[in-house]
């Protein structure tokens, strides 16, 4: 990749006798969607707030943009939308907007952002007033408002409803066709599925898993191949033609099962049986696991504190 | 929702110029400071009160040969600046600290001077406010200022520096509600044993310490421009002054934005 917009190399941070971050590494390209997913105190936001320069590491390097977290220059070039709070309780939406809109040369339109957010009808409602998901949304307009290359959402739809959900997902993905970088957390797996081209699984302060979606919810060893047909196939002379280790089983009546390695050979050797004998298969997938299996997989099933 | 328009989003970064950051801090800030029903109670409504009340009812004997008005105006301008500087900031930085806003706007392009000038500017204009409405008040109860303008607003912005650096100081390292418990109880303190109400003779001994206060040191040097018609108080400016550079940096080393 180019110049990466984020480098985060052997990070640790340690609070007291608790290290929340140990040795976690990764890389953002430029116009891409980074998901931090995690369980609750995995070690996402210390690791975000060290990026956006509000916590100094114990160890390890940090690189956004190319600079120290903490260099000035990059306040104008990065939005930050923190976990919760961060405006004046006093100040009305609207009015909290348009304050923090000032501070940059060509801010985006508040009027418009607050529209597109469904605030416009609280905008003169003051920010102590402000329902959770409301807080939310002017928390992630004031992020994006000053029109920067690169930001971080801190678990962005945390208590939203479906609907702002919806538009907030809708304004990440027009970030980023836009050009402008994008760091979130969550713990939503939809949600990691629905934006993100990277996923970095991270657990008790390390990286468990990373890659796209795709990579890590390709099954691999011991996959799995289904198709339907009529019932009643020679299940054994199929598996005959497959790699040895292959398995195959019709259960209920129709619906066929391949167990194997699943790699395009298997793919094209089902197919060419099947052709070879005048089967149409049909519905033919290769089973592959959901983020959340792969989640659980990596992370375990016990319950956070 | 129509959808975004592509490049609507596309980066343009960069900060705003410095006037026009301070001037929409500054409003931000003034805004915040007259919708706080406690803080106009306490920069406003608390000394005009005191002073219409003093000085009517007989309730608080000033020294002998001094007419009661003279005697209070000033005081209460003391306190006037010691509740917007002192108490008023200080309440307000220990609950931006702990709502997160002042950690949010670290990752804004305002710069913290900005900021921090902003908040100065409109504790000056809510100053203004107040001697303003404090000499209309005092006039009406048929004050007769004496002595150098000069020499007031030497010690009104002196006394500003100090209060400010020691209100930024609590509210920079107190949690919110331990920072308003302590902001209100100094008040308070500062308020009996200030010279607000009661002349510093009234302590006996304790006097010669009391004038240390930096409460004490504004009503004083204001008493004596503004009731004695004397020249500069250089004792009770140099007071203020040492107040001043202790609070303010005690508050620039050990300010917390969060």
């Amino acid at each position: 990749m180019d110049q990466p917009a984020l480098e985060v190399a052997g990070l640790v941070k340690r609070y007291g006798g608790l290290t929340a971050v140990d040795g976690i590494s990764f890389r953002v390209a430029p116009a891409s969607v980074l998901a931090l997913l995690g369980p609750n105190g995995a070690g996402k936001t210390s690791t975000v707030e060290i990026c956006e320069g509000f916590r100094r590491p114990d160890g390890g390097t940090v690189r956004v943009l190319g600079l120290d977290p903490r260099d000035r220059a990059l306040r104008p070039r990065v939005g930050v939308m923190p976990q919760a709070g961060g405006a004046y309780p006093g100040l009305r939406a609207g009015e909290m907007l348009r304050l923090v809109a000032s501070y940059s040369a060509h801010p985006l339109d508040p009027g418009d952002l607050l529209d597109r957010l469904a605030l416009t009808d609280v905008q003169g409602t003051a920010y102590r007033r402000l329902s959770g998901g409301q807080q939310q949304r002017l928390s992630l307009a004031m992020a994006v408002v000053g029109r920067p290359e690169l930001v971080f959402l801190d678990e962005p739809t945390a208590g939203l409803d479906p609907q702002a959900r919806r538009a907030t997902w809708e304004l990440v993905r027009a970030l980023r066709a836009d050009g402008v970088t994008v760091v979130l957390t969550t713990h939503l797996m939809d949600e990691a599925e629905q934006l993100a081209d990277h996923v970095v699984v991270i657990d008790h302060g390390r990286v468990v898993g990373a890659g796209t979606v795709d990579d890590l919810t390709r099954t691999e060893a011991a996959g799995q191949l289904r198709f339907r047909a009529t019932p009643g196939l020679a299940v054994h002379q199929l598996a005959a033609a497959l790699p040895t280790g292959t398995t195959v089983g019709e259960a209920p009546a129709g619906q066929y099962v391949v167990t194997g390695t699943v790699d395009p050979q298997l793919l094209a050797a089902v197919t060419a049986w099947c052709a070879g004998n005048g089967v149409l298969a049909e519905d033919l997938r290769v089973e592959t696991r959901t983020l959340e299996d792969v989640f659980l997989e990596l992370t375990g099933t016990e319950l956070r504190p | 929702m129509t959808a975004w328009q592509p490049g609507a989003l596309a980066p343009q970064p960069g900060a705003a110029p410095t006037g026009r950051m301070l001037a929409a801090q500054t409003a931000a800030e003034l805004k915040l400071m007259l919708r706080n029903g406690e803080q106009v109670l306490l920069t406003l409504v608390i000394p005009l009160g005191l002073l219409v009340v003093l000085t009517v009812v007989d309730v608080i004997t000033v020294p002998t040969g001094r007419d009661r008005v003279g005697f209070f105006v000033p005081g209460v301008i003391a306190l006037a600046v010691m509740s917007a500087a002192f108490t008023g900031q200080a309440i307000a930085v220990g609950f931006e600290r702990q709502y997160g806003v002042l950690k949010r706007l670290g990752a804004t392009p305002l710069p913290r001077w900005v900021l921090l000038t902003a908040k100065t500017l409109a504790v000056l204009a809510v100053e203004l406010v107040q001697l303003v409405l404090i000499a209309v008040v005092g006039l009406l109860l048929g004050w007769q200022p004496q002595g150098s303008p000069v020499a007031v607003v030497a010690l009104v912005v002196l006394g500003t520096a100090a209060f400010s650096g020691l209100g930024l100081l609590l509210g920079g390292t107190l949690r919110g509600l331990t920072t308003l418990a302590a902001a209100n109880l100094v008040w308070f303190v500062l308020l009996v044993l200030g010279g607000v109400l009661f002349p510093l003779s009234a302590f006996g001994g304790a006097q010669t310490v009391l004038m240390l206060l930096p409460t004490a040191a504004l009503s004083h040097g204001l008493r004596e421009v503004l009731q004695d018609g004397g020249g500069v108080p250089a004792g009770d400016l140099l007071v203020l002054a040492c107040w001043a550079a202790v609070g303010l940096a005690g508050a620039s080393r050990l300010f917390r934005w969060e």
